[in-house]
């Protein structure tokens, strides 16, 4: 991927994107829904926080340690 | 609501729970016959405080970058993320409507003061600035190629310029704080007083209007990402 490629991926931005304080309030539900239905699933069903923690780097450090403490 | 109060009404309005989470609801916060002796409910809240320092120790460790906490720092780290996470979740517990596990909700909480506790903790050693101009060292950011210097030049001047023109005061501080200072967001929320959520948005908006701004002036296409 070129250096425009990339900056072109980081400037992207999805209208789904559901913003921090939604993805945070039902991430354990997220997260649970991740543990018995798969990511997929979970994405599909959740499409909006699927998209916020693609873009945002902060929430997507929760996810994963949330998915790491539960595992 | 008061906990003893919302437990029984609270109880009632959530879907069925899962044995262990009904356990710990139980322990923590049942009433009338369902209520724990002072014993049991020590002892929940040991255990649940035990299971909060341990997952604060883990995500502490699983976070190197770009603050690491080693030694004593971590230690004290973990033991504030685990009393304020289970202050919290003592105190919201009617607020649990069993969407979720019951620990699945409850180290949400700690995973939440660990990041907080982070952004906080960044400015007592930040990394020390880098000499030259910040600026420079974007495109490496983007992974461009170093041998290609004209193209390295070119998209440092153009997202430059684009954060000059089309970028607001306020949105312009938080850009170049992230994306050129390299201040994680957390640390930037801390500093300015803000919130995560404010200052993504913040970045999601600023991000749009770059981005127009580089179709405008034909560095990226309307749709597609720009093929090398």
């Amino acid at each position: 991927m070129s250096g425009w490629e990339a900056l072109d991926q980081f400037l992207q931005t999805d209208p789904q994107d559901v913003g921090c304080d939604r993805a945070m309030e039902i991430l354990d539900i997220y997260v649970d829904a991740v543990i018995r239905q798969g990511t997929d699933t979970t994405e599909r069903r959740y499409p909006g926080v699927a998209a916020h923690l693609r873009a945002c780097g902060p929430c997507g450090e929760d996810y994963a340690g949330l998915l790491a403490a539960i595992s | 609501m008061s906990l003893a109060g919302s437990t029984a009404a609270g109880v009632s309005r959530r879907g069925p729970l899962d044995a262990e989470s009904r356990e710990w609801l139980r322990c923590l916060a049942g009433t009338g016959c369902d209520a724990p002796s002072a014993a049991e409910r020590e002892h929940a809240l040991a255990r649940l405080h035990q299971l909060l320092l341990r997952a604060a120790h883990a995500e502490l460790r699983r976070r190197s970058h770009p603050v690491r906490v080693e030694g004593r720092e971590r230690d004290d780290l973990a033991h504030q993320a685990a009393d304020d996470a289970l202050l919290a979740i003592t105190g919201k517990l009617d607020r649990f409507r069993g969407d979720s596990r019951f620990t699945t909700w409850a180290y949400k909480f700690v995973i939440f003061e660990v990041s907080a506790k982070l952004g906080r903790h960044y400015w007592r050693n930040p990394p020390v600035q880098v000499d030259g101009d910040a600026w420079e060292r974007i495109p490496d950011r983007f992974g461009a190629d170093p041998a290609q210097h004209a193209e390295s030049r070119e998209l440092a001047g153009a997202l430059r310029r684009a954060v000059t023109e089309a970028l607001s005061e306020r949105q312009r501080r938080v850009f170049v704080a992230i994306i050129v200072d390299e201040i994680p967001l957390d640390a930037l929320a801390a500093e300015l007083g803000s919130t995560r959520n404010a200052i993504y948005k913040t970045m999601f908006d600023a991000r749009r209007k770059i981005r127009a701004h580089l179709v405008a002036h034909g560095y990226l296409h309307d749709e597609e990402p720009r093929k090398s």
